[in-house]
């Protein structure tokens, strides 16, 4: 297959979001809308830009997913499970006793997760460690963490902004899932975060403005990213919650619950109908 | 991921050390350069603060393994903990305040819950901060790392043991805090003294009493211990310096041994050695237990000593204790 070929890339975002879908409903409970927003960019990550190994999830030389908005879980369990990581049988047990999908990612039950997350703001901080610990190493492997945007309400998002910068990590990805709502209600009313582009800009970091959605824009976003040296970079992903299904989508009440069975048949059949 | 040279014996080199009263932070900072010499994969971390926690001797060595983080600890603490996924064995340094209050959700959510190999090593722990003040005095640390899954908590009591203490958790796999002072302190461990986690190490079992101590207050628990032999009152001394996880064994048999155990800690008698004291012996062996520490308050300016006598952490204090106690 061609690693680039966009068309392949959206059959594999819808496949994750069908089974992401399935998964919440199985569950009867989980975060649906921040799942599906960020559903583009986190496929491209691991079906075509991320040198990874399924067989092998703690290979060196990997790049690194941190998943910083862990509250997202659904989406990362499922792409790890469609890349290989483990079987795609497992997706049915998330949020339940015993199993290794926790409500958040948990890197102590589920290899292919590098660090548990949930509690926001922390990933970025983790990120520049890791990056910081591959250029010790002279390793090329490129850092790459995804945050919300009502994330980006947590100081110590900024202070690990700082430090990216200070340090010139050119090897750590920030993907700022940029849908406009949290819990409480749109991000711009609940504390507004605009301008998004021009902060980022001030911490010193390289930023890359797109349409989240738009896979080839998501492709080069990356490609761009890895050539700029000195800084880090950030991709401001502007995106829809709940992304791919009609009556979730832009919909705040869907942030944290899961789609009911008459909810998941009428997605199932909207995602397998518009093409 | 190479583990570089491991020390064998705690001990080696670091015999003038033995009998020198000396800051524990200012031994951190001697064992953590010389750990820097020997192994490669050892990396620093600082939140502004590196001339006072002693960390800045490892900065000057090696400038490509020291991270000045600013001031951040909560960036600092998942900086730290990246390093620790890359294979590396992160040292972070802060006041005890900052890194274990404003931090404290870093380090369970990041540090513990993933079981990363960090070690937390504060300085500036208690009252003996002096005249900076509530603001800078750390009295709540150790019932706030304590009550973490995973973390192993000490608290050495001077500086041959806080050099033993960093090269035995250098080979220790795990999230490790470790509670250190600003101020000088006697030198009170023998020089075949031989660190391990989770071993306490009793001068005496006494059939009286027994002081339970950690930290600074070993060495007062010692002249405290004196002066009740001279009062004809056999009282023990045991350094607790792990705190957690705690040597049970040596405490019950201490407890079995005498009528009274007295805990001596430079923290809030709530969470911290007392209370790791308390509920082991009610549960399981139950004997009269009182504490001696900071009584549910904040600390405030003054020198050391004074501020020792205010709060009722001195050898005077602990004999009053024991012999109040002893007489009901």
């Amino acid at each position: 297959m061609d690693k680039r070929d966009t068309v392949f890339l959206k059959q594999q975002a819808k496949r994750v979001r069908i089974e992401i879908l399935k998964m919440l409903t199985e569950a009867g409970s989980g975060h649906t809308g921040g799942s599906l927003s960020a559903a583009d960019v986190v496929t491209a990550l691991y079906f075509c830009k991320m040198r990874h190994r399924p067989d092998v999830p703690n290979w060196r030389e990997r790049d690194r997913f941190i998943l910083s908005k862990g509250h997202a879980a659904p989406l990362l369990y499922v792409v790890l499970a469609l890349t290989g990581y483990f079987d795609i049988s497992v997706l049915k047990t998330l949020r339940k006793i015993g199993s290794p999908l926790q409500g958040h990612p948990c890197s102590k039950t589920l290899l292919g997760v590098e660090i548990s997350t949930g509690s926001l703001g922390q990933g970025l901080s983790v990120s520049n460690g890791i990056a910081i610990g591959l250029k010790i190493d002279n390793l090329n492997s490129r850092v790459y963490c995804l945050l919300g945007d009502g994330e980006t309400q947590e100081g110590q998002v900024w202070e690990a902004a700082m430090t990216a910068a200070h340090y010139k990590l050119d090897n750590v990805c920030a993907i700022i899932d940029l849908n406009g709502l949290q819990i409480d209600g749109p991000v711009s009313k609940v504390k507004a975060i605009e301008p998004v582009a021009s902060k980022w800009s001030a911490f010193g970091w390289n930023v890359i403005d797109i349409d989240g959605h738009d896979m080839e824009a998501i492709l080069n976003a990356f490609d761009e990213a890895e050539t700029v040296k000195g800084r880090p970079s950030a991709i401001l992903a502007r995106t829809v919650k709940g992304k791919g299904v009609s009556f979730f989508e832009g919909k705040v009440e869907y942030h944290g619950i899961a789609p009911t069975r008459d909810e998941l048949e009428m997605a199932l059949k909207e995602l397998d109908g518009n093409g | 991921m190479a583990m570089g040279e491991i020390v064998k014996d705690t001990r080696e080199g670091q015999q003038s050390i033995v009998g020198k009263s000396m800051a524990t932070r200012d031994a951190y900072g001697e064992a953590l350069l010389e750990l820097g010499k020997k192994r490669d994969n050892i990396v620093v971390l600082d939140a502004d603060l590196s001339g006072s926690t002693k960390t800045g001797k490892f900065a000057k060595a090696f400038p490509d393994r020291f991270y000045n983080i600013g001031i951040a600890e909560q960036d600092m603490i998942g900086t730290a903990s990246g390093l620790a996924l890359s294979g590396k064995i992160p040292f972070a340094s802060t006041f005890a305040v900052f890194e274990t209050g404003r931090a404290w959700e870093q380090i369970r959510q990041t540090v513990c819950y993933s079981n990363l190999n960090v070690k937390l090593i504060a300085s500036h722990g208690g009252i003996t901060v002096g005249e900076d003040g509530a603001s800078h005095q750390s009295t709540e640390d150790i019932a706030l790392m304590r009550v973490l899954p995973n973390m192993t908590v000490i608290v050495p009591s001077d500086g041959y043991e806080t050099t033993q203490v960093i090269n035995v958790i250098a080979n220790f796999y795990g999230p490790v805090y470790v509670r250190l002072g600003r101020a000088k302190v006697p030198a009170v461990m023998p020089a075949e003294y031989e660190f391990k986690i989770g071993k306490a190490y009793p001068f005496h079992i006494g059939r009286d009493a027994n002081i339970v101590a950690m930290g600074i207050m070993v060495s007062i628990a010692i002249e405290a211990a004196k002066i009740l032999k001279d009062a004809g009152i056999d009282a023990g001394v045991i350094n607790m310096s792990t705190v957690k996880p705690l040597d049970t064994e040596t405490l019950l048999n201490a407890a079995r041994s005498c009528r009274l155990i007295v805990t001596a800690e430079e923290h809030s008698i709530i969470g911290g050695l007392g209370s790791a004291v308390s509920e082991f012996l009610s549960e399981n062996f139950p004997v009269q237990v009182r504490r001696i520490g900071i009584k549910d308050s904040f600390g405030c300016s003054g020198k050391p000593e004074e501020l020792l006598k205010l709060y009722g952490l001195t050898a005077d204090d602990i004999v009053e204790t024991v012999k109040e106690e002893l007489k009901k």
